[in-house]
């Protein structure tokens, strides 16, 4: 309850205020990641459909994309065990 | 939520040690596991290449379609038709462990992935990062690796001041700690998510009045099984695809295309080159 001169409401505890910390830094953390994700394989399945001869590469591609991509998603996990 | 279950939860996540207490060669249950784990991958080439026949039979198949695979997918598609194989066997030793390590997870009674403890992916990575440097130095000549990944030719030099320390913490700082992050963090989620998933079903169906519910989550436990064989999968190859990726950018130089992915499949002759060719 001795937050920085907070005075917080009847009922909620530090713990709980953690509890919401945690799950706020992992969902905020995934919302880029996620639109992200969403346009690489977008993007890969359009190439795919337009080129199909080319799909090994556009595989590879993607999965590099989307690897990338995830490693942010998964800092804001390891940051919630964290805070 | 106060489990009727009488369990510390603590006792599944940590574990004593077996064997040399109290030195830094602690035994306990993830090193076991991870040695298994070792084990299963020597096992599986040393038992696939045995016989060594011309037409294979049965496991032979197996460990070469898996061997051909990495080398085939991964080593020659990425680093290049010449350059590729040899660095195959290292590609398919680290994506078979990372599997087999990863696999534990869903196999009943060990549900445990060695992958999810900090030591091995940062162990993995730091041999990724070592070789890839290696090889960059060893290519391209001290001078030229790191000139050329630190200061991308072709570039204003103003925008030095911002491109090179971006470049310096993106290719040596962040690279291996996502390397690792990425595995360790797939795969503890799914260690934790079935975890929950299966502590809670067990309370519910036998200490708690609540079949349903118990039911509902053992259902959906399961179907998750499922779900983590695919990220079992996909997180090995792409630890491996990423190493390649990284190899293959120290062999070629930075952010240069290679040559023989490009004209693989004639596309590098478009129409308005052969059209040029045709007028002049």
């Amino acid at each position: 309850m001795s937050g920085a001169g907070l005075t917080l409401a009847a009922g909620v505890t530090d713990t709980g205020i953690k509890s919401l910390a945690h799950g706020l830094v992992y969902g905020l953390a995934a919302i880029g990641p996620g639109v992200g994700i969403g346009l690489v394989f977008s993007s890969a399945i359009e190439a795919m459909a337009r080129q199909p001869e080319t799909a090994g590469t556009t595989r590879t591609t993607m999965f590099l994309g989307f690897a990338l991509i995830e490693a942010l998603a998964l800092i804001g996990f390891v940051l919630a065990f964290i805070v | 939520m106060q489990l009727a279950l009488d369990l510390n939860v603590n006792e599944v996540f940590f574990w004593k040690a077996v064997a040399f207490a109290g030195t830094p060669f602690a035994i306990n249950r993830v090193v076991l596991l991870m040695i298994f784990a070792s084990v299963l991958c020597l096992a599986f080439f040393f038992l696939g290449s045995r016989k060594g026949a011309i037409v294979p039979k049965g496991f032979q198949t197996l460990a070469e379609t898996g061997y051909l695979f990495v080398r085939n997918q991964i080593a020659i598609d990425v680093i290049g038709p010449e350059e590729g194989p040899k660095y195959a066997n290292y590609l398919a030793a680290l994506f078979f462990f990372i599997f087999f390590g990863n696999l534990l997870e869903i196999v009943p009674g060990i549900n445990f992935p060695v992958t999810s403890r900090m030591a091995i992916p940062a162990l993995l990575s730091g041999l990724t990062y070592i070789i890839f440097n290696f090889i960059g130095i060893k290519k391209q000549g001290f001078r030229h690796y790191f000139g050329g990944t630190l200061f991308p030719p072709g570039v204003p030099k103003a925008i030095y001041i911002i491109l090179t320390p971006i470049e310096l913490f993106s290719v040596f700082i962040i690279r291996p700690l996502t390397l690792a992050v990425r595995l360790l963090a797939n795969m503890m989620a799914g260690h934790v998510l079935l975890t929950i998933f299966f502590i809670f079903s067990a309370d519910f169906v036998a200490f708690k009045p609540s079949l349903p519910l118990g039911l509902m989550t053992g259902v959906v436990g399961a179907v998750l099984i499922v779900f983590e064989l695919l990220v079992i999968s996909i997180q090995a190859y792409i630890f491996t695809m990423l190493t390649a990726f990284y190899i293959a950018e120290a062999i070629h130089g930075h952010g240069e295309e290679d040559p023989s992915v490009s004209t693989e499949h004639g596309l590098s002759d478009s129409p308005v080159d052969a059209a040029a060719r045709a007028a002049a």
